[in-house]
């Protein structure tokens, strides 16, 4: 039995189970990586779906059997409410929750024209009340114009078909980036330090297992519970929610093998926060200062051109914002992993960089 | 006889910068005893325990452990003892017989958890997590994960400190056992009446020396030799054994 050469891969794929279960079993990872970005992904998702809406209250004395009111209906931008009493339509206008009213009457027979429609706008939402004003305005001049030449000019409108943009596919590559970012930094560090205060690095080593096969077995692990975790967001994103992936199967291959790279990067900076970390409780704060600036800046929520200038240097540094910008571009614009090539080489930089300060400040003992 | 060396130290010294926690201890090692190492807290047990399970490194000094140089084979050292650190811990979130496969992956061997884990009485805490144990159960299961491997040597460092009565007396059953299956126990106690139940030979150590190595028999005969009187009259049963006698010798756990 102990003439038997030592198996470091067996060794290595015992760490890599025993971490498994472990995660599997950890609330707070299983939060992070999945529940966390899934709710933001639920919110946005419902939320979404296309930018403006404008609140039009019907009043109830209005006439519905007219071809403007039908239109009213067939337009996406307006959203008709006929539920509400006089006096809740007036207070809600007058808060902003609505931001017109609108009340379309029947002239008598022969008469010329043969409607007439008040429209109700308000100072507390001037923008809603100028897009209704518009709409209406262009409504009634295609119905007014009616077998009638223009005297001066005619617009004619055409729209380039293209891919909707919607809320999702800037959302969800943003909440994929996090959820990479919190199970590498914060699960790696926590694993190591308590690994190293409560002696179970110690008494593996009293085992003739190497210490390569400690780091490379927790990270094997971490690995596949955050890749099944991004399946399972893309998966979620792309049935329920219309996640775009142009190429299909192979899209989700490049995305996640974008999420394995960005996840070796974020564990290095775990490696590093569980080296910094005197214990427990000062890992959080540690970590913090490396995710919070990330989750907000890197463009999880919000486009990094919408912040202001001076900021968006800060943006252009970070690893996140180009794991994000490349998950993008991958899954709506059906790039190839070479055409983000760019965005790539930076987060490879990093990974050099935060690996170089890993090596310095981890600790086994 | 048992002359076998299994191991044997000469002058091994350890400094921690200016403090020297090992000044030059020497003993072998025979296959097939119970050896004690006994001292108070901090005369240097430990720091000799670790330093023989190639865990720290020696100042100055030879070890050779089963044939094995420490400084040149390390690895084939660890593959045939077992160790038992004082207050290590396992990994966390897994049951017991989880981390018996993890230690078999570790030590690249196959072994049933369950014949472990009944080797040491634990078969019913085999879904336990090692948190949920109590004390000795504790022990019990850090003694378990160093006959993994079948080794020829086990170190066990204080693994009755803190337990009850009951429990350090299995505890010592169990020691025993180990060492009639032939495998040679090394183990560390600042309790006299335990070296002296337990152990076939003992080194005293203080302040980072040897005082004696021998037979606690021998030594005991020796003072008495000399002349030495206990000031009470020593009676022929202890309060513990008192203890044990009306609570019985069931296990607590």
């Amino acid at each position: 039995m102990q003439q038997k050469k030592y198996n470091n891969v067996r060794a290595t794929l015992a760490i890599a189970k025993a971490s498994f279960r472990s995660i599997l079993r950890s609330p707070s990872a299983v939060i992070f990586t999945l529940a966390f970005p899934l709710i933001f992904i639920l919110v946005f998702g419902f939320i979404g779906g296309g930018g403006v809406r404008v609140d039009v209250g019907v009043d109830k004395a209005s006439d519905l059997e007219n071809p403007v009111y039908q239109a009213l209906q067939s337009n996406r931008l307006i959203h008709l409410i006929t539920t509400q009493t006089e006096e809740e339509m007036q207070a809600n206008l007058s808060k902003g929750r609505l931001d017109a009213m609108i009340n379309i009457s029947k002239n008598a027979e022969g008469q010329k024209p043969a409607y007439r429609i008040d429209l109700q706008t308000t100072k507390a939402s001037i923008n809603g009340g100028a897009i209704m004003k518009s709409v209406l305005n262009n409504i009634l001049y295609e119905m007014n114009m009616q077998g009638i030449e223009p005297s001066y000019a005619e617009l004619k409108e055409t729209t380039v078909e293209g891919r909707e943009y919607k809320t999702i596919d800037f959302i969800l590559p943003g909440q994929l980036g996090f959820s990479l970012l919190s199970t590498g930094i914060f699960g790696t560090a926590f694993v190591f330090l308590s690994l190293r205060i409560q002696l179970v690095i110690k008494r593996f080593f009293a085992t003739p297992v190497q210490r390569y096969s400690i780091i490379l077995g927790e990270a094997l692990s971490r690995m596949a519970f955050a890749l099944i975790g991004a399946l399972f967001i893309i998966c979620i994103g792309h049935f329920f929610f219309g996640f775009t992936l142009i190429n299909g199967v192979r899209t989700v291959v490049d995305m996640l093998l974008l999420s394995a790279l960005g996840l070796v990067v974020f564990m290095g900076l775990g490696f590093v926060v569980s080296g910094i970390a005197k214990n427990e409780s000062s890992v959080p704060p540690i970590a913090n200062i490396l995710t919070l600036p990330q989750f907000l800046l890197s463009g999880t929520f919000f486009s990094v051109s919408a912040f202001p200038e001076w900021l968006q240097p800060v943006s252009r540094a970070l690893p996140l914002t180009y794991l994000n910008d490349a998950l993008r571009k991958v899954a709506f614009e059906g790039a190839s992993l070479l055409d983000v090539s760019h965005q790539v080489l930076v987060i490879c930089a990093w990974g050099v960089g935060v690996y170089l300060v890993a090596v310095k400040v981890f600790k086994w003992e | 006889m048992k002359e076998n060396k299994i191991i044997s130290v000469k002058n091994l010294v350890k400094n921690y910068g200016d403090f020297q926690a090992v000044k030059g201890i020497s003993f072998d090692v025979f296959e097939g005893e119970i050896f004690g190492l006994l001292g108070p807290n901090g005369a240097g047990k430990t720091t000799t325990l670790e330093i023989i399970e190639t865990l720290r490194d020696k100042t100055s000094g030879e070890i050779m452990v089963d044939g094995f140089d420490v400084d040149k084979y390390p690895s084939a050292i660890k593959q045939r003892i077992g160790v038992q650190l004082q207050a290590a811990g396992y990994y966390p979130n897994l049951n017991l017989t989880e981390l018996i496969e993890l230690f078999c992956g570790l030590y690249g061997i196959d072994v049933k958890p369950m014949e472990m884990l009944d080797k040491v009485s634990l078969r019913d805490k085999a879904r336990a997590k090692y948190k949920e144990l109590s004390g000795g159960q504790k022990q019990r299961f850090s003694i378990a994960t160093t006959l993994i491997n079948n080794p020829r040597i086990v170190f066990l460092d204080e693994p009755t400190t803190g337990l009850d009565p009951q429990a350090r007396r299995n505890l010592w059953d169990l020691i025993t056992t180990i060492r009639n299956n032939g495998t040679t126990v090394v183990i560390t106690t600042h309790y006299m009446d335990e070296a002296e139940v337990l152990c076939d030979r003992v080194a005293l150590v203080d302040n980072g020396k040897v005082v004696v190595i021998d037979t606690p028999n021998n030594m005991i005969d020796e003072l008495v030799n000399s002349g030495f009187e206990r000031k009470k009259e020593v009676k022929k049963a202890t309060l513990e054994d008192v203890f044990i006698q009306l609570t019985g010798k069931a296990w607590r756990e």
